[in-house]
């Protein structure tokens, strides 16, 4: 509960991590959810995970109900709206027939999703029937078109905005093929072709339409009757489009709560080679420690933001007084003082510059060369151009010859040796999971490097025959795929969860999953048990026992000692009778800590508190 | 004996530093031999818990080494660190002299005492030991001057205070007691009291456990997170050191690194999921370890894209002659050459800044005023490139930077420019005061703005140069540009103090000779060479001599450019005949 003064005194030093949480939200998403909700997406059903059946209404809802939870973590500022077509009743700023906009109070129709707009979301299958009602929008003989209304309203409430600064989406969920199936002729004609005219109005405007095709499991929905046009597909992409909808659904669903950075650059530095040969490199935050969300203080009675406001103080004359400009160090009895000034001096050893010292074979960075998150540079030809060329030289040279390059990275607020190293592109399945570049990692200095001292004893070894049986232990557990990043953070998953449930009012608390917890399954194994059975079977001998080997340390033999002497020595009294007779006040205090050791009872305080200890042991 | 008298203090809390070039040859004891001597003080040092550091410099060797010297008084030494707790570090500067004596020594405390759980059934016992902690710059107290100076026991400390008060009616007073943390969800904020939290957090217990092993390659480098950690066994028990034995072996024979998930505490409120790198000792003292690193999450990898190289402009792709040049570089200008100590090994580098607060402390203790003390040649060889090594690879960096063309990309507009000519700030740099070329003055008289360079500063006179000379504007920067550069040149050439000017001046020249094949003035070029060869040879400054002919530099001859009256031999000849005869 108390304020982490980290916060409060953001010491000139600590500005380098700063850098690494500042977010930076230059683009955001404006989407339209176009749900379908005729009576077919109601009496459509496909088999859920649970065997039992889920209408395409509920798969659809749900998905954005998931959706808009991992949202309004993951992208704060992103705004959604929802809405129905094939509606009975219409509520939209148009009035057009067949189209309902959902929405909550307080909450513009395209908005941030809020608390109440996902709880009230969450609960609309309920009501859904009796405040918004499903009927066929497109029928034979009528002129209506809920398919180009719901396109109108959705174009409508993504006018807000530059399509510039924000990305605008409309996301189609139906699992209607043929929208004007039922119409036959010239009507049917007219009716396509003002509908691809409002959806290509709306492509002009920068707003982009996709489809979510949802279909029964024995019929294929297909796209080629109508939707490829709308959307512009064409030649392969026809082919492939259907697997690739399905993954996005499940996709969208299946979304880490997990927030989302935009690209950034932290820092652009120079990188000086030598003779005052200097180019550009920018550098950015790759990896980072994510941290739940920053702490606003609220007044628990009105739940109204609470600010801080901090005053200094003399401690020698209780005067009130401005934010002192000099510190000062205990040194040789004296204090000596230092101005604010004198210190970033100090600390200033070069200029802002990253400098190249030389380079190394890549078996001289140790595993244990680090101390904080590397941090990723990437050449730019912006300022100087050249400067990509020069990079992408000795990147190449660094990786064929195996060295990594050092410099000195003079950060102001804490200069570094820092070693590069280049990282060569890695793709995998047509995506990037390694960029080209370089990573910078701070080295330590000799003063961040803990001595260990070594025992005078020569220790025991592993023998070859041990060592085999560790080798086939780590065949029989072997991660074959392991990605760095594979674990969710089951901590962090913990507190989106708790806050979820709480902003929402769930009344359970929903379960994480912790993927860090060993694979029990996998260990069970017969081969795996087997293997770990000879490894200790070689290593600890067949009768192991788990303190047996363990040297008693000196402190707990004594105590052992102690408590044993105590026992005897203890026996020498007839503690009751003593008792009996209120004569343990006679007794001096190493008498009767010899009782409270001997039956293993604290021997602290007073010797007041030893009789009154004693009595309550025995009861009295 | 120095250790006698200090006599029982802690233990661990006595320490010897011995700092010795370890080259003269020892006296022979009165009785039995120097190892027994040492043998013996050795035994001693154990037996009064004192912890010996022992630091040999040897500088490049100079005069005749007694070998025989060297090889018995290492092997003395090496007595002490086997019979002893005693280090033996060998240092060739003055720099990692002073990172082999640590500003502050911390004694190792372990954060976690436990079992490394391979599966439910096998477990060994370990120890785990932080083996990097950054060490920050102290923080220093705030100093309060309200006290009268007469005060004797004023404490001058400041105490600072807080008040929580609401957003919307500053007046209002809360007590600490009555706040509650509050969470953003979405555009509102969730208050969540701290028993709430405690009821539902997530609490994991303490352990360390095996998930399993995978490839080294599969864990890159750059994905360690924080400082390190040290696993070891339990230190008297030999069996859990056995097993950290093999399997550390096994790892490193096998390419293997092992996976574990971590909760180093009762009650942390995290797990971290880290990797065992083995760490196989060669000492017959040390055991067998692990490092362990921490790894990131999926919440902790941004996916941010980046161009592939190779869909660069191929006007961006280094060239063959460039990258022959650059592997030449990263070969050359070796911080580890073979036969010869590693430089700015981390182990024996200090903290610059830290080594210079505490220097500056010192001379603060003694001259409340003094200021801050500039880096030494010791710590500036932390900061900026080891001139020897530069020196040595000279050649390597010249046909680097001669094959590679960098300039400012000249649509920018001043404002936005910072490259190349930002002043240099550090503290004992001395300011471009004024010599910093005026580059960035907009030239106002075009309808848009251009940046121009009319003059050649200090800080980038190549740069410059070659800016004036490719300006199209008016046919008289040509001219302006080599007479500039002449300027330059004999400036650098007067003001050169035992030749640290040479270096530059000579670069100069080679530029002005490009500039002048390039425009076709061969005849401005070869006078300015006679005429700094005239000033060299009246002045005898031999060293530019060598200078220019490990350069090549020579007249511009016929076949360079046609205007030329210098045939090739004429100028192949040039430098030899003008040097001075050094018997004068």
């Amino acid at each position: 509960m108390e304020l982490d003064p980290d916060d409060v005194f953001r010491d000139d030093d600590e500005e380098s991590d700063n850098e690494f949480y500042q977010e930076h939200e230059a683009t955001k998403e404006y989407v339209v959810y176009l749900v379908d909700a005729s009576p077919k997406m109601f009496s459509t059903t496909c088999p859920a995970e649970d065997q039992t059946d889920e209408t395409h209404f509920h798969i659809a809802v749900s998905c954005i109900a998931q959706s808009l939870k991992t949202q309004i973590i993951n992208r704060l500022y992103d705004e959604v709206a929802i809405c129905f077509f094939n509606t009975r009743k219409k509520k939209n700023l148009q009035d057009l027939n067949g189209v309902f906009v959902f929405n909550v109070a307080e909450r513009e129709q395209l908005d941030r999703p809020t608390a109440r707009f996902i709880k009230e979301f969450d609960h609309i299958e309920e009501s859904f029937e009796k405040e918004i009602g499903s009927q066929y929008g497109i029928v034979s003989g009528s002129r209506e078109n809920s398919l180009y209304n719901a396109l109108w309203v959705a174009q409508g409430l993504l006018r807000k905005g530059s399509s510039k600064t924000a990305d605008k989406r409309i996301l189609l969920f139906t699992n209607e093929d043929d929208p004007f199936g039922s119409i036959k002729g010239a009507a049917k004609n007219d009716m396509t072709r003002t509908t691809m005219q409002r959806a290509k109005d709306a492509q002009d405007l920068g707003i982009s339409i996709e489809l979510l095709p949802l279909s029964p499991p024995d019929e294929e929905f297909k796209v080629s009757h109508f939707y490829a046009d709308m959307i512009g597909l064409e030649g392969d992409d026809l082919a492939l489009f259907m697997p690739s909808a399905g993954q996005k659904l499940e996709d969208m669903k299946d979304q880490l709560r997990k927030r989302m950075f935009s690209k950034r650059i932290v820092k652009r530095i120079s990188f000086i080679i030598a003779n005052g040969l200097s180019i550009e490199l920018n550098t950015y935050a790759l990896i980072r420690p994510t941290v739940p969300g920053a702490i606003t203080w609220l007044d628990s009675v009105t739940n109204h933001p609470l600010k801080t406001e901090r005053s200094f103080i003399c401690a020698d004359t209780g005067a009130l007084m401005q934010e002192p400009a000099k510190r000062f160090q205990p040194y040789k009895g004296e204090n000596i003082k230092f101005s604010v000034q004198e210190l970033s001096e100090i600390k200033r050893v070069s200029t802002g510059h990253l400098r190249l010292h030389g380079f190394k074979p890549l078996s001289y960075l140790k595993d244990y060369h680090n101390l904080r998150p590397s941090t990723f540079v990437f050449p730019s030809d912006k300022e100087v151009v050249g400067s990509t060329c020069i990079f992408i030289a000795l990147h190449r040279s660094m990786l064929r010859l195996n060295r990594f390059a050092v410099a000195f990275y003079g950060n102001p607020s804490n200069p570094r040796l820092v070693a590069l190293v280049a990282q060569d592109e890695i793709v995998r399945a047509g995506g990037q999971v390694e960029p080209p570049g370089m990573h910078m990692i701070y080295l330590p200095y000799s003063d961040d490097i803990r001595p260990l001292h070594s025992d005078t004893d020569a220790v025991p070894r592993a023998s070859d025959d041990e060592v085999k049986k560790a080798a086939a232990l780590m065949k029989r557990i072997d991660l074959k795929d392991f990605s760095v990043c594979q674990f969710a953070n089951p901590s962090l998953q913990r507190h989106y969860a708790v806050l979820q449930a709480l902003a929402l009012e769930e009344d359970d608390m929903p379960e994480i999953k912790d993927e860090t917890v060993p694979d029990e399954e996998g260990m069970a194994r017969p081969g795996v048990v087997k293997a770990v059975e000879e490894f200790k079977l070689s290593v600890y001998g067949d009768n192991y026992d788990e303190e047996g080997d363990v040297k008693v340390s000196e402190a707990s033999r004594k105590r052992k000692a102690a408590t044993e002497n105590a026992a005897k020595e203890c026996a020498n009294y007839d503690w009751a009778d003593l008792a009996d007779k209120g004569k343990l006040k006679e007794m001096t205090v190493q008498e009767l800590k010899l009782y409270l050791m001997a039956h293993n009872l604290s021997t602290t305080g007073r010797k007041e508190t030893l009789i009154s200890r004693i009595l309550t042991h025995m009861g009295k | 004996m120095l250790i006698k008298k200090y006599g029982e203090t802690y233990k661990g809390k006595k320490h010897l530093c011995l700092i010795t070039d370890a080259l003269c040859p020892l006296k022979d004891p009165d009785v039995g031999t120097k190892e027994d001597q040492v043998s013996t003080i050795a035994r001693q040092m154990v037996a009064f818990g004192l912890r010996m550091k022992n630091i040999v410099v040897r500088a490049s060797l100079s005069g005749e080494p007694h070998m025989r010297v060297i090889i018995e008084n290492d092997n003395l030494l090496n007595i002490f660190s086997k019979k002893s707790s005693a280090k033996t570090l060998f240092v060739d500067s003055t720099t990692s002299l002073r990172g082999a004596r640590k500003t502050r020594d911390i004694s190792p405390v372990t954060i976690f005492r436990g079992d490394l759980e391979l599966s439910e059934k096998m477990k060994i016992k370990v120890w785990v030991y932080k083996k990097t902690g950054e060490e920050k710059f102290p923080t220093l107290k705030k100093y309060s001057d309200k006290a009268p100076s007469t005060d004797k026991f004023a404490t001058h400390e400041v105490k600072v205070d807080y008040e929580y008060k609401s957003v919307e009616d500053p007046s209002k007073v809360v007590p600490p007691e009555q706040r509650i943390k509050g969470y953003r969800y979405g555009p509102q904020v969730v208050p969540i009291s701290s028993a709430e939290w405690e009821a539902v957090k997530f609490k994991p217990e303490k352990s360390v456990k095996l998930l399993g092993f995978t490839d080294a390659s599969n864990i890159l480098r750059h994905y360690y997170m924080k400082d390190v950690n040290l696993f070891i066994a339990e230190p008297g028990n030999s069996r859990a050191t056995v097993a950290v034995s093999a399997l550390a072996r096994a790892m490193k024979e096998m390419n293997k690194v092992a996976i574990v998930r971590c909760v180093w505490r009762q009650g942390q409120q995290s797990v971290v999921v880290g990797v065992l790198t083995p760490n196989v000792s060669e000492k017959i003292n040390i055991p067998d370890s692990f490092y362990f690193n921490v790894l990131p999450f999926a919440e902790d990898v941004r996916e941010f894209q980046f161009p592939s190289f190779s869909k660069f402009p191929v006007s961006w792709q280094p060239n063959e002659q460039q990258q022959e040049a650059a592997d030449n570089l990263v070969k050359m200008l070796d911080l580890a050459p073979s036969g010869k100590g590693e430089i700015l090994q981390p182990e024996l580098t200090p903290n610059p800044a830290l080594e210079r607060f505490y220097h500056h402390l010192e001379l603060k203790s003694e001259h409340q005023d003094a200021a801050p003390p500039p880096l030494d040649d010791s710590l500036k060889k932390i900061t900026e490139p080891d001139p020897t090594l530069l020196a040595e690879s000279q050649s390597a960096i010249d046909a680097f930077c001669g094959q590679f063309v960098i300039k400012e990309n000249p649509k920018l507009k001043k404002s936005t420019r910072r490259f190349l000519r930002e002043k240099p700030s550090g503290s004992d740099e001395p300011n471009g005061d004024g010599s910093v070329s005026d580059a960035q003055a907009v030239n106002s008289m075009e309808s848009k703005p251009v940046v121009t360079v009319d003059k050649i500063g200090d800080l980038t006179p190549i740069q410059d140069f070659e800016a004036m000379m490719s300006r199209r504007d008016c046919p008289d920067w040509v001219d302006k540009a080599i007479e500039d550069m002449k300027n330059k040149i004999f400036g650098l050439l007067e003001n050169s103090n035992e030749g640290i000017n040479y270096p530059k001046a000579v670069e100069l020249l080679v530029a002005l000779r490009k500039g002048c094949i390039l425009e076709q003035e061969p005849k401005q070029f070869n006078d300015v060479l006679e005429k700094v060869c005239k000033i060299c040879r009246k002045r005898n400054f031999s060293t530019f001599f060598d200078f220019l002919m490990s350069k090549k530099l020579s007249l511009i001859s016929k076949s360079e450019a046609v205007d030329s009256d210098i045939t090739d031999d004429e100028a192949g000849s040039f430098i030899v005949k003008s040097q001075p005869k050094h018997e004068d």
